[in-house]
């Protein structure tokens, strides 16, 4: 497990309405807080219920309170629930040291779907998502989570996955505690399935090893 | 949520602002409980609500916010401690109520009053970035604002002592960044639930009449006077930083977390000091003062949100102070270093400290901003809100749509607060040309169908809520009938306050305790009025049109159009089946040489193949509602009932 590397160590968790960027950010807050780090979150949820962009930000210190928002270029993790929305977060809250972790299956906006406006290619997308980033990793969670039948829990297989990279000081038991308290018992094995597939999300380990 | 308000006492548990307010309120024995949903405020009662059975607590979401401050003063003034809470617009609506009971206040026996405000910098879910610290400063009451869930919980609890030590209504503001957001909060373990029997002392009139009034103002401004010495000693009010500082920043609520970050990333520590205020109002002008001078700063910048209220107030002690006068300079909005409107964040203090300290600050290098610039913004497609796909309120803006392209006049709609708002966003029709506040629809409609002595021939619909009908449109309908206004108010009957969280409202059956209780059935009460009233399923399209052609021709008094359908989020949750699987019929599909189900009816369940050219259903987003099959003018989707198995949906 690791220890944080910056002071706050700052998570951006970005998606569409509906994803599920609410238990990923309060699995997170919940088991730092019991690691004894002081936490934040702050939630943009306007359009959670309505197909918009929703946002999480968390951010953990050893000791600092630290206000809910984060200030421009000041992330150090994005955490994308879909990969257009990575590419918008890193427009506000990116830098050169940020790294991020996306799923790659696009859902279209509403006017892309109505053809007003194109969605970007998606090769172009992960370019620029990685141009972007220090380091950046791709794994398409929402095939997993359908295989699992239940393509709700496409967040906690990132959530997963997220554990695996070893940037946040947690470790799989930590979330899985978090779950177990936070779900009712019919929905607990899939998102403990789901979060088992995403910590050994193949090439993860390799890639985090080697870098 | 509501097992972590009752259950984890004396340890430290992660709360949002809204459940750290809960908790105070809580902790400090409330047993009264009243609000009226509004984001971002909703949460706080939810989780009151939820818990109100085991602690003795009764909770309700009351008609509109007048009635919930008018219900909780009841509760206080009979002996119990009252909680009500609402959004910013909200404040405007219990205003009149709060603007005389500061004269009365809460009699010699009455329980703490508390009333929470969520204010919505940024307007994310409003329609205006009002502040409500003017309402503390005109009614002259004791105000007090946060910067933490932690101080929330902790300002909760002293401000039903600071209630009924002054014997007064006391105003607790929030706002978005707070409300929303999570931090850590140390709880204490709950009292005994409250068993204070309720009673109301006869022999004691509290009013603000008129043989009162004077005397009663200047009584309160004495209270005022009195509030404002406890609040100069205040623990609640505090400095950080050096002894002596080039620059204080005097803030209050999310103007001290953004201070604080400033300047933790300047690293400015040994040249600005932090006065954080939560006692707003009264102003304990004795301690601005003393902090402005020990300091010697010869600059003060005042950072809060969203107006410049403590800025007017600590230039004020200056313009008073002999100490002080001539030597310092009061920087802020009216300087210019912050901005005047929009939520307030750490990267505007930065700004505003990098210019008053000459500093240099860049968040990110200059290669990583051409980086972006040269990737262009074009590849980030806005993802702007839209109505759920099988929401009831598309079917009926598309009626809408149909029925004003069929009359050919230039109809004007009218519309309100609610998820029919979405109409005037830009993945809506656009048949809604006005929305301002709650109620307003049926209101503009009113006076707009009292024009026709001026040559106004344009048909008038004014299109409201449920929820939005109860609160507060019955009375301008009630005028527009007594004054023979020309109107067709239609009423989207969804049954919930959906935009906020499907709380309960009279025309449901349920109350906020979860009790069963007598629906009020909106075409019933609208019948009982006098006036035609009709009732239509927003999904039988052919004939709700036909419907409004008709109200819309017969021109005279007012008419009622209830549409009544649930809200496809409530619908699923109960029954869990889609209605339809829906498919496309490529022989009689048109393609992109139409596009009609997706340029103009716009449903994100649809879309046009790349592969085929042809409309093409969004498995995983369609709902399976089928209203498109009655929009394709070629026939080409059909709908198939549902054998009982749900497409898996990505969202």
């Amino acid at each position: 497990m690791a220890r944080i590397s910056r002071d706050p160590y700052n998570v951006v968790i970005c998606g569409v309405g509906g994803q599920g960027n609410i238990l990923i950010s309060q699995a997170i807050g919940n088991a730092v807080l019991r690691k004894g780090y002081r936490v934040t979150i702050a939630d943009d949820i306007g359009a959670s219920q309505r197909a918009g962009v929703v946002t999480s930000k968390i951010r953990i210190s050893p000791k600092k309170s630290c206000g809910p928002l984060i200030p421009e270029g000041q992330a150090h993790f994005v955490l994308g629930l879909e990969p257009l929305e990575t590419l918008r977060m890193l427009y506000r809250y990116g830098n050169p040291g940020v790294l991020t972790l996306t799923n790659i299956a696009p859902i279209f906006p509403a006017e892309v779907l109505n053809k007003r406006v194109q969605y970007p290619d998606i090769d172009e997308l992960k370019n620029a998502i990685s141009s972007l980033s220090k380091r950046a990793w791709f794994v398409d969670a929402t095939s997993i989570a359908l295989d699992l039948g239940a393509v709700i829990v496409t967040n906690v297989v990132l959530l997963g996955t997220l554990i695996a990279l070893n940037e946040i000081p947690l470790t799989r038991n930590d979330i899985e505690s978090e779950l177990r308290t936070k779900l009712a018992a019919q929905r607990l094995s899939v998102n403990l399935e789901a979060l088992r597939l995403g910590y050994e999300m193949p090439g993860v380990w390799n890639m985090t090893n080697n870098p | 949520m509501s097992n972590r308000l009752v259950f984890h006492a004396s340890r430290q548990v992660l709360l949002s602002g809204n459940e750290a307010i809960a908790r105070g309120a809580l902790e400090a024995g409330i047993q009264f409980c009243t609000g009226y949903p509004g984001t971002p405020s909703s949460e706080i009662l939810e989780n009151i609500a939820a818990v109100a059975k085991e602690r003795g607590i009764y909770a309700e979401w009351s008609i509109n916010e007048k009635v919930a401050v008018e219900s909780a003063a009841a509760a206080s003034l009979a002996g119990l401690r009252s909680l009500v809470t609402m959004k910013n617009a909200g404040m405007n609506v219990a205003s009149d109520f709060l603007m005389h009971h500061n004269l009365s206040g809460i009699g010699s026996r009455g329980g703490g009053m508390v009333v929470v405000v969520c204010d919505d910098p940024g307007g994310h879910s409003s329609s205006d970035e009002q502040d409500t610290r003017w309402l503390a400063r005109s009614a002259n009451v004791p105000l007090l604002v946060p910067d933490s869930p932690q101080d929330a919980r902790d300002l909760v609890k002293w401000a039903f002592e600071i209630s009924e030590t002054f014997r007064s209504y006391c105003i607790l503001r929030s706002y978005t960044s707070l409300s929303h957001s999570y931090g850590v909060v140390k709880i204490d373990e709950l009292p005994y639930p409250e068993s204070r029997k309720a009673t109301y002392d006869i022999s004691e009139t509290i009013t603000p009449e008129t043989p009162y009034i004077v005397a009663l103002h200047e009584k309160a401004h004495m209270r005022s006077e009195n509030t404002r010495e406890l609040f100069e000693t205040s623990g609640f009010n505090c400095y950080e930083g050096t002894e002596r500082a080039e620059l204080l920043i005097i803030c209050c609520g999310s103007g001290s977390p953004c201070s604080r970050d400033a300047v933790d990333i300047l690293g400015v520590e040994d040249v600005v000091g932090i006065l954080k205020i939560d006692t707003v109002w009264p102003l304990p002008k004795r301690l601005v003062e003393e902090h402005m001078y020990r300091s010697c700063a010869q600059h003060v910048l005042v950072v809060e949100e969203t107006d410049p209220f403590l800025e007017l107030h600590v230039k004020e002690v200056v313009a008073d102070s002999s100490k002080l006068a001539g030597k310092v300079r009061v920087l802020g909005r009216g300087s210019g270093h912050i901005p005047h409107c929009g939520e307030l964040t750490p990267d505007s203090v930065i700004k505003a400290l990098t210019s008053i300290l000459r500093r240099k600050y860049t968040p990110r290098e200059s290669g990583y901003i051409q980086k972006m610039e040269n990737l262009g913004g074009n590849m980030l497609v806005n993802r702007d809100a839209t109505w759920c796909p099988g929401c009831p309120h598309r079917a009926s803006f598309w009626c809408l749509k149909s029925a004003f392209g069929q009359d050919g006049r230039e109809c004007l709609a009218i519309g309100d607060v609610g998820c029919y708002t979405l109409d005037i966003w830009p993945a809506g029709y656009h048949v809604t040309k006005l929305v301002h506040g709650m109620g307003t629809g049926l209101g503009m409609g009113s006076g707009f169908g009292k024009l026709d002595g001026f040559g106004f021939d344009q048909p008038v619909v004014s299109v409201c809520g449920d929820s939005t009908f109860f609160h507060s449109s019955i009375p301008a309908l009630i005028n527009a009938i007594h004054n023979k206004a020309n109107m067709v108010a239609i009423v989207l009957d969804n049954g919930a306050t959906a935009m906020t969280g499907f709380q309960p409202h009279p025309g449901t059956d349920v109350n906020a305790l979860g009790d069963s209780t007598p629906a009020v059935d909106i075409a019933d009460f609208c019948r009982s009025l006098g006036c035609e009233v009709m009732v239509r399923d927003p999904f039988d399209v052919e004939e709700t049109i036909t419907c409004i052609l008709k109200l819309l021709k017969n021109r005279g008094g007012v008419k009622v159009l209830v549409l009544r359908r649930m809200c496809e989020l409530i619908r699923m949750r109960q029954v869990k089946l889609q209605p339809y699987r829906m498919r496309v019929d490529d022989e009689r599909c048109k393609g992109q040489k139409c596009s009609y189900c997706t340029d103009v009816f716009a449903c994100p369940g649809l879309t046009i193949s790349g592969k085929t050219g042809k409309a093409k259903i969004v498995e995983g987003i369609c709902a399976g509602c089928g209203l498109c099959v009655d929009v394709c003018p070629s026939k080409a989707i059909i709908r198939e009932q549902n054998s009982g198995k749900n497409i898996q949906r990505p969202i």
